[in-house]
């Protein structure tokens, strides 16, 4: 006779409970550190603009309102946690569900746990030291190795991102395989979605994997048209204090020196619309609520958005997403 | 033929690539956080039987390739092809050398075996998981030992060489194992 399993969770026992134990020494962490743990909505009636996240979306009904109301889903819970800082609150963190459609793999689940902080008067370097401490903690992982995305690139496939033509881009694209990828239409020049694009195909298949293998890497300084959220280097108008924390070849978190002007927070709203207009996609309402705080002030401050996930798949030295969850999305 | 996006890649899809038929292994779903999403795909061609990696961006789709299937009964060789027949239709193919490859050693009449079409042409030709075929040369085996050590080696019938126990003798039909190339067992009679 068989038996389905069809019922069971998709994480072991052992897993969970190692999971649970996890989350308790982060928890601990930041109460040693006096950072406030709070909780956000999930639901929202506006979402990011990212051109590479979108969101789930619900349906609301008031019982005094014959109108129902579209909600997203968060993607990340970045813009109410911001609200909160701009309202006068200390260095804050939660632990949160994030919902990301069209996400499934090893690595993804549509919906999964995110470990997201926020530091006031860190900047990009002491708020990757924090990072550094956590993974210390569960991991027992030596000091972080700091090194620029463009450092990257000019090691791993000798392109100087910053001043190579789009010419020498799409040759080493073909050279590793991906003529599939670069547009049909290219003659000499990339439109800076396409750039990025590019860009992000080399880093994903050509360097994440060979990065962060002995001891955590943070990859600093991404590029002012890839900065998302952070704020524009000082030093190089061309760079963003973004950074991104790998090891063991997986993308473990992603932060920012924030950007603060709301100016500049409005015009990366209007590129990013105009970036999913061009490539198809539908233009996102903007979070007016969020923009009249940033209207307000927020404070000096850093972030960052570390996957617990995939942190615990680490720790356990787990293949699969499924197995650090109690139920992954197939087993719903 | 139709078109497939990556979303519907799935082990066992046709595609073609470079203009050759190939099957999907695997399809693995990468995305940085805040960029593009990519499949990497692990595809076998099915002409040069290479396995091979590529990636492909989310979203994007590709031919698929019209390739089926059949399972028939091979005949015999008139030394330039190898033709089979459909045992319903009573319907006949003939396969090439290049078709054939390694399965050429394992063709027994009247066997069953798997042709792969590819726009009506046959690309590969898979032989049964056990054939049974006669023992042509061997030495013989030392009285007294039985189940042996490292065996011997046999020739068969088709020309085939594998490893048998040494208490199996020329002119003994036996069982094989196509996809290791190994000795299974005597021949039921």
């Amino acid at each position: 006779m068989t038996i389905l399993h069809q019922w069971q969770p998709s994480g072991s026992i052992d897993s969970i409970v190692k999971r649970a134990q996890i989350l308790s020494k982060i928890r601990n962490y930041f109460a040693n550190q006096n950072v406030l743990e709070v909780e956000t909505p999930t639901i929202s009636p506006s979402t990011v603009t990212d051109v590479h996240l979108e969101a789930m979306t619900t349906i609301h009904t008031n019982p005094q309102s014959v109108e129902k109301t579209h909600l997203f889903l968060q993607t990340s819970p970045e813009y109410y946690m911001k609200r909160m800082l701009s309202a006068g609150f200390p260095s804050i963190y939660q632990i949160t569900k994030c919902f990301r459609d069209d996400e499934v793999g090893r690595f993804h689940n549509p919906e999964f746990t995110m470990l997201e902080w926020y530091r006031l008067d860190y900047s990009m370097h002491e708020l990757i030291e924090d990072v550094d401490s956590i993974l210390k903690l569960v991991l027992d992982t030596p000091v972080c190795h700091k090194i620029s995305y463009r450092e990257l690139f000019a090691m791993h496939l000798d392109l100087d991102i910053k001043n190579d033509s789009d010419l020498k881009l799409v040759s080493i694209c073909k050279q590793c395989g991906f003529e599939n990828i670069v547009p049909t239409e290219f003659k000499e020049t990339l439109s800076q979605t396409q750039r990025n694009m590019l860009l992000q195909l080399l880093f994903c298949e050509e360097i994440e994997s060979k990065i962060g293998l002995e001891r955590p890497v943070a990859v600093t300084h991404f590029p002012a048209s890839q900065a998302s959220l952070a704020k524009i280097d000082p030093v190089d108008p061309w760079l963003s204090l973004r950074f991104e924390i790998y090891y063991k070849g997986i993308e473990l978190a992603n932060g920012f020196e924030e950007l603060t002007d709301v100016k500049e927070q409005k015009a990366r709203f209007t590129a990013d619309n105009e970036q999913r207009k061009e490539s198809g996609l539908e233009v996102k309402p903007e979070d007016t609520k969020f923009l009249d705080a940033l209207e307000f002030g927020l404070p000096a401050c850093s972030g960052v958005a570390l996957g617990i996930d995939r942190l615990i798949m680490l720790a356990l030295g787990k293949k699969h997403i499924s197995e650090v969850l109690t139920f992954d999305f197939a087993s719903l | 033929m139709a078109h497939f996006s990556t979303n519907e890649f799935k082990a066992g899809l046709k595609i073609m690539l470079d203009g050759e038929p190939c099957n999907i292994l695997e399809n693995e779903y990468v995305k940085p956080g805040k960029g593009q999403a990519f499949s990497r795909v692990k595809i076998r061609k099915l002409i040069s039987n290479k396995v091979l990696e590529k990636t492909f961006r989310s979203g994007d789709s590709v031919e698929g390739a019209d390739v089926m299937d059949t399972e028939l009964s091979y005949l015999y060789t008139d030394g330039e092809f190898w033709h089979f027949m459909n045992n319903e239709t009573f319907e006949q193919i003939a396969a090439d050398e290049k078709a054939l490859g390694d399965s050429i050693k394992w063709l027994v009449e009247n066997d069953t075996c798997t042709i792969t079409l590819w726009n009506g042409t046959p690309i590969v030709v898979t032989p049964p998981n056990f054939v049974e075929l006669e023992i042509t040369e061997t030495d013989p085996g030392l009285k007294g030992d039985t189940a042996g050590t490292g065996g011997k080696p046999a020739t068969l019938a088709t020309g085939a060489v594998v490893r048998v126990p040494l208490f199996v003798q020329t002119g003994e039909t036996i069982r094989v194992d196509t996809r290791s190339g190994e000795y299974a067992s005597r021949a039921q009679k």
